[in-house]
Order: structure tokens, then C-alpha cells, then sequence
């Protein structure tokens, strides 16, 4: 319907937040915060094969105040931390981060004294992506899960009508493979 | 050489400094004197048929026994022989001081800083002895047998969330 | 008349006060201060978390001093807590590069100590899967140093290749990275005619896709330019210094742990150890692709000389039998739960095994006092020792540099770090 409207009229009709939310869903560019063994599978999503470029991710910046999402892939130390946060702190908003392996996400195989169990413990994370390390599929997956997520955000309603970014009523993925 | 004849060259030069040897598996392990490890290092790695010159690693066991709990176990290497020879030294806890080797093989300096972070055992002379993987201001040393394997509440800090 | 700003008179009246004062301004000869540049733990081209403090007189470097520990997980605390056969999937995070090769590594010094024996099929199979996991790092280690220098076509393309190999674990391992595939004894699971298969077809396309490769860097004026005399270390300094690997083989030493001291079947195969004498950057990148080269001739080899048998030695108080018997006879269930439980039982000693990897000489230490779980287990890293040299490399040279040297390196701080 819209896109009748565009070709008979030249112009379409539709909320701010489905623009503004559709243009940063596509546009993420990760900020590959890459620490070991998951870090050359984030490298393997870049290669020709996997190919995360499709998704918009073409820019792997490392330089953070470009970027939009943080990859954090592999084990995080609690020398490590303090320079995570920082990188962090640097993005300029909005920004998302993705947890990516087990290590990140719960201190993975490394139940020890200097490995964090898990980087929710000093920044929010937006998608968690399970595996040891993760196939680049599943990394696609999560980043696809990301995208889901930013489209049903209310930039435009938490900005004038100071309404929360996050609706809470938002359906949960069934099994694995189910649509959400 | 055998090992027999790399043990009968030692115990001719250096006697009593040769507490014990052993052979396990084809290796050949020489316990020394912890005073005196620099003169058998230099020893080794001149002599011309044992020129051990390639210093493999350098590492601290904890033994966890009341007389002589750490051992400093140095791996070393001949390029001309091909042959290996581990040197052995026994350290107290009260007195955990060794002489550094980094004068004879230069390549050490890392794996007895990294000795030193895990156990505690300082050298003596080294160049630049500082911790090598946990942060400089951790106050214990993880690889001891008392240290446990979650580690001591808040000795890391963590940034808040 | 025009109107005046409050700024504009405040500045004049700043200005008036200052005219009889002397404003000249005296600053040190700027050339001559050193600047400490901090190449942090995040950074494109560190190949991991690697945290250099660099010395820089301009853009002369001065001194640089590594720090490590930024990816310290405790390897040799959790070995210490858990069985010979629990570490295997630990052993795979090691070098993550080329994971086979520290499963083959760790295997062998357990085994070394335990006095067990692979079957001479598990022996090619680790021999296959050790070079594959060669050509694999090597891959990586070239296409790295080849985008830090600036040439990022190559990257993409060792990453297709490489991606064919991934595609053989998969099959053979069930994992296409960290496959923790090798068993006290001999190996998880069996070779197939797919593996034969695949691994065939990525051997004759292999040898054309490197000569594209080196097509593309050897006569490039500016990676020759870029490489080329940087980074040099003497013989004498690389062999103070502990240096393993490609690296001491490109200073003219010809030391190859598979010629050297041999382990598996490599006696019986035919290859070269390729040396170099320049002792630079470009000359440790030759070394990597002739390795690549060689490795290749050995994977033919083996390929074709793979004999028939069984994959796992047979110490029934040692290596758990398959899991047909282990369900169904008592002796072999019982012996699974010990095996699971309470780990192997080697005898009281200790005992040094190493291999060469492809950075150098990975080797494990293992004291054991008689129970499961080893009472000490050092990881000799060949990255660490590698590292070491590297303040030595540095200096003198300049900046930019220092992005070729370390590519040059190819230090895994997995490895480095433990």
C-alpha cells in the first residue's frame, strides 16, 4: 500500500519511528570489540562466505565514536573490563551491545579468578548469542534478532512523549527456529 | 651424549652442588643447589658438548611440602645435540629467593617474571621484575595451592554497571 | 557609533593590560621531548589484546615496553582442577588459530607421560590434521600481515581458503573451529571417505589459489618496501632470546621439532624445513608460504599412505572403549566411570612434551602425583616467548613499522596469555 502510494503519488505516509528505526536497523555498525577465539569467527562473518555486509555491517570501525553496536567477543578479564567499559562509554548514543559467545555472555568455559562471569555485570547488553564459539550463521542470527528488536523501539515517543524505549508486552521467540 | 654421560660430566665438575638426578620417560632432570645455578648454567651452555644454548621455559611448581615448597624447573635445549635437560632448583617459603639465570640465557626474563607472578618467587638481579599477567596492584599470587580457583572476592575491581 | 560587545571590552581591556607586560613566550626545543604513544588492548592491528607502550622521539621508535595479561584465564589453575581428558576442550582455546594442533600437542605429552601408544591410523590422522591446521594458521598469519601493511584483497582471499578447511573439520570433527578432536589414545572419531573426498579436492586447488596470492604480494613494490629490512634480529639474539618457530628458522637456523626431535610418523615423510637468512619481515613471510607449500606435500603424503586399523589404542584402564561395548558389558561400564570420574591414573613423575605448532615450539609440562588431575601443568607458549623478542625488533624503527612486525610475529594472545 505504501509503496502504491509512493508510485502513484510520489510520496508515502508513515510513522517517524518506522523511518528513523528502519534506517538504524540497517545501518549497524559494529564495533568489533574482539578478545579472542570468537573474534576470528567475527572475522569469518566478514569473509566473502558468511558475508555480514548484506546486513548493512560492512564498516567494522574500530574506532568507537563511529559505531553504533559493540561486539564483544570472547573472554572478558577483570584487567580487560576496564577497558571495555571505556570503548563503551566512547559510543555515542543510541548504541546496542551484543554479547557474542559464552565467555562474554556467562564467563563461558572459564570458571576462574580472573575471568568476569559474564559482561552483563558492568554493561547492558541488548542480544546474548550462545555457541563456543558461535557459527558466523548464529552471529547473523543475532544480529538479525537486533534489528528485530531496534524496529519496535519508540525513539520519537521516548523523545516528546517521554515514553519508555521498550515495550514490555513484546512477544518471546518460541522454540528455536519459531518465528517470535 | 646419553643422559649417563651429561650426568657423569655434572657430578665431575660441579660434585656436591648436584643434589639428585633423575630419569623418567626418556628426560633427564638435574636437582641443583639454588645458590649455585648461575655457574651450572654458564656451565652448560659453554661447554661444548652440552651447549644447552636454547632456553625453553622457565617455571615454578608448588610442591605444597613443609621443607622446600616451590621448585624453580628450568627447560633447556641443545641446537646441536637436540637433546633437552631440565635443572631443578628447591625453594623454602620462607627465603622464596633464586639467583636469575637472565645473564646466561637472556630469554628468561619473561617466564621468571611470570614465575614470580604466579608464586611469589623473586630473582635476584633481574632487570625488570614485575608482575606479568594479573594487574601490578593484586595483592596475591594465584597459582599457589592456598589461592583458590574462583579467586578472593574483590581483589579485582570491576567498573560499575 | 558602533555599540560594543561586553566581550569585545573586556578583551580590550585585557589587551591594554597586558601591552606593557613582556608576553613572550618561551617553549621548550619541541623536538626534543619523547612521547609516550599507548597502543592500547583494542586496536586493529595488535592481533588480539595486546597492549604496547611505545617510546616515540617524532616517529623514531625509542623503546616499547609489551604488557600482557589482558586475556589471562587461568589455564594452568583449572587444569589443576580437572581431569587429563576434561582440559581437552581447553587445549582448543589455546593457540585458537590452528585449535588441532594443541589438541594433538597436549595429547601427546599426556600420553608421553602415561606411557600409551596411538594406533598408526590415529597416528597419520593427527599428522593430516596437525598440517591442515598448519596451513590453516599460516593462512590467517599471512592474510593478517598482508591487511596491517595494507593489501586487504589478500585477507579476504586466505579467508576463503581457509574457510575449505573449516569445511573438512566440520565434517571430520563435528566442529568447524574448536574441535577438540584428539583423545587420550587415539582420536574422538574416525576419518571418512567424505574427508578423503574434500581434502583431495582443496589439494589441487590449493597450490593455484597460493600462486595467486603470492602473485599479488611478491612483486608489490609496496609491501616489499614495507617489509623488507624491518624488523631484524640477529641469530645470536634469536637464539638468547628462546625464539621458536618460523621466526628462528628465517634467522638461518634450521630448528623443525619434526625433524629434530620427531613425534607421530613424521620419520617416514618426505619434506624440507625451509630456512632463511635475511631475518626480517619479509623473509619470515617467505618461510610461511614455502611452509605452506610443504605442508601440502605432506598432507598428500599422508593422505595416500593412510593404513586400515582402529583409531583408539587398547588400555582398557587408560582409554574408555566405544560406546556399544560401554553399554553393554559391565567391565567396560565401570571402567567408563573411572575413566569419567576420576581421570587416568599416569604414574608419579614428570614429563615435557612438545610439538611444533605453527608459531613454534607449544609444549606441556605435567607433573603428575598419581591421581586424575595433573598437580602442575605448564603451558610452554610459543607466542610469549616470541613476544619477548619483540621490543628488540622494534627499535630504531619507526612507527608505521611496528604494525609489520608484529603482523610478522603473528603472536596469538590466547596463547601468550594463557
Amino acid at each position: 500500500m505504501a509503496i502504491e502510494s509512493l508510485q502513484r503519488d510520489g510520496f508515502l505516509t508513515t510513522r517517524l519511528d518506522e523511518v528513523i528505526n528502519w534506517a538504524r536497523k540497517n545501518s549497524l555498525w559494529p564495533m568489533p570489540m574482539g578478545i579472542s577465539c570468537c573474534a576470528i569467527e567475527m572475522m569469518a562473518t566478514a569473509s566473502p562466505r558468511f558475508d555480514i555486509s548484506r546486513f548493512g555491517s560492512e564498516v567494522m570501525r574500530f574506532t568507537p565514536r563511529q559505531c553504533d553496536v559493540m561486539i564483544v567477543a570472547g573472554t572478558v578479564t577483570y584487567k580487560m573490563s576496564k577497558v571495555v567499559r571505556k570503548i563503551y562509554d566512547q559510543m555515542p548514543d543510541p548504541k546496542w551491545v551484543i554479547s557474542m559467545g559464552a565467555c562474554a555472555s556467562s564467563g563461558g568455559m572459564f570458571r576462574s579468578y580472573s575471568v568476569v562471569q559474564g559482561i552483563d555485570q558492568f554493561i547492558p547488553v541488548d542480544v546474548f548469542v550462545a555457541g563456543c564459539p558461535p557459527r558466523p550463521e548464529a552471529l547473523l542470527h543475532g544480529l538479525m534478532e537486533l534489528q528485530n528488536k531496534i524496529e519496535k523501539e519508540r525513539t520519537i515517543g521516548s523523545l516528546v512523549r517521554k515514553e519508555p524505549v521498550w515495550i514490555p508486552e513484546m512477544p518471546v521467540a518460541g522454540k528455536a527456529g519459531q518465528p517470535a | 651424549m646419553t643422559n649417563s654421560e651429561v650426568i657423569a660430566k655434572l657430578k665431575t665438575r660441579f660434585g656436591d652442588t648436584v643434589l639428585a638426578t633423575e630419569e623418567f620417560r626418556g628426560d633427564l632432570t638435574v636437582t641443583v643447589k639454588k645458590e649455585e645455578i648461575v655457574r651450572v648454567a654458564e656451565f652448560v651452555k659453554t661447554e661444548p658438548d652440552l651447549a644447552f644454548d636454547l632456553i625453553i621455559d622457565a617455571l615454578g611448581v608448588d610442591m605444597y611440602r613443609p621443607e622446600g615448597r616451590f621448585e624453580v624447573v628450568y627447560i633447556i635445549y641443545s641446537l646441536n645435540h637436540k637433546r633437552y635437560v631440565r635443572l631443578k632448583v628447591r625453594v623454602d617459603e620462607e627465603n622464596p629467593v633464586v639467583p636469575t639465570v637472565t645473564g646466561v640465557w637472556p630469554g628468561a626474563n619473561w617466564h621468571e617474571r611470570e614465575t614470580f607472578d604466579m608464586f611469589g618467587i623473586r630473582f635476584s638481579g633481574h632487570p625488570d621484575l614485575r608482575r606479568m599477567y594479573m594487574p601490578e596492584e593484586f595483592e596475591h599470587h594465584p597459582l599457589r595451592k592456598d589461592f583458590p580457583l574462583m579467586g578472593i572476592p574483590d581483589s579485582l575491581p570491576l567498573p560499575r554497571r | 557609533m558602533p555599540v560594543r560587545t561586553p566581550e569585545e571590552t573586556k578583551k580590550s581591556q585585557i589587551l591594554a593590560a597586558l601591552e606593557d607586560q613582556d608576553t613572550t613566550v618561551v617553549v621548550d626545543d619541541a623536538l626534543e621531548n619523547e612521547m609516550v604513544l599507548n597502543m592500547g588492548p583494542q586496536h586493529p592491528a595488535t592481533h588480539g589484546v595486546l597492549r604496547l607502550l611505545v617510546r616515540l622521539d617524532g616517529e623514531t621508535v625509542v623503546a616499547v615496553v609489551p604488557e600482557l595479561g589482558y586475556l589471562h584465564r587461568g589455564y594452568e589453575k583449572i587444569a589443576e582442577n580437572a581431569t587429563y581428558h576434561e582440559f581437552i576442550p581447553h587445549t582448543d582455546r589455546l593457540d585458537y588459530l590452528s585449535p588441532l594442533s594443541n589438541n594433538v600437542a597436549y595429547v601427546l605429552a599426556v600420553e608421553k607421560l602415561a606411557g600409551i601408544e596411538a594406533p598408526r591410523r590415529a597416528q597419520y590422522i593427527r599428522v593430516l590434521v596437525c598440517e591442515m591446521a598448519r596451513v590453516a594458521s599460516h593462512l590467517v598469519a599471512v592474510g593478517s600481515m598482508a591487511m596491517d601493511v595494507g593489501a586487504l584483497t589478500v585477507l579476504l582471499w586466505t579467508f576463503r581458503e581457509r574457510e575449505k578447511l573449516l569445511d573438512i573439520y566440520d565434517v571430520l570433527c563435528g566442529a568447524r573451529f574448536t574441535t577438540s578432536y584428539t583423545r587420550i589414545g587415539g582420536l574422538q572419531q574416525d576419518w571418512t571417505a567424505q574427508c578423503t573426498g574434500m581434502l583431495n579436492q582443496f589439494l589441487e586447488e590449493f597450490k593455484q589459489d597460493l600462486a595467486e596470492v603470492e602473485a599479488l604480494l611478491q612483486t608489490n613494490r609496496i609491501f616489499v618496501d614495507r617489509c623488507e629490512g624491518v624488523g631484524y634480529l640477529s641469530q645470536a639474539n634469536c637464539i638468547a632470546m628462546g625464539l621458536t618457530g618460523p621466526l628462528l628458522r628465517a634467522a638461518g637456523v634450521p630448528r623443525d621439532l619434526r625433524r629434530d626431535n620427531p613425534y607421530l610418523i613424521y620419520p617416514e615423510l618426505d619434506f624440507a624445513v625451509i630456512t632463511a637468512t635475511e631475518s626480517d619481515a619479509l623473509a619470515r613471510f617467505y618461510v610461511r608460504i614455502a611452509e605452506m607449500k610443504e605442508s601440502a606435500k605432506i598432507l598428500r603424503q599422508a593422505l595416500d599412505r593412510l593404513p586400515e586399523g582402529p583409531y583408539n589404542a587398547f588400555e582398557p584402564k587408560k582409554v574408555p572403549a566405544n560406546k556399544e561395548r560401554t553399554y553393554t558389558k559391565m567391565e567396560e561400564l565401570i571402567h567408563d566411570f573411572m575413566l569419567v570420574n576420576l581421570g587416568i591414573d599416569p604414574p608419579v613423575g614428570e614429563s615435557y612434551g612438545a610439538v611444533e605448532s605453527s608459531k613454534g615450539e607449544l609444549g606441556f609440562y605435567i607433573v603428575s602425583d598419581g591421581t586424575g588431575q595433573p598437580w602442575r601443568l605448564k603451558i610452554r607458549s610459543p607466542s610469549m616467548t616470541n613476544l619477548q623478542a619483540l621490543p628488540m625488533m622494534l627499535k630504531g624503527g619507526m612507527i608505521s613499522d611496528i604494525v609489520a612486525i608484529i603482523g610478522s610475529l603473528d603472536p596469538v594472545m590466547g596463547e601468550a596469555d594463557k
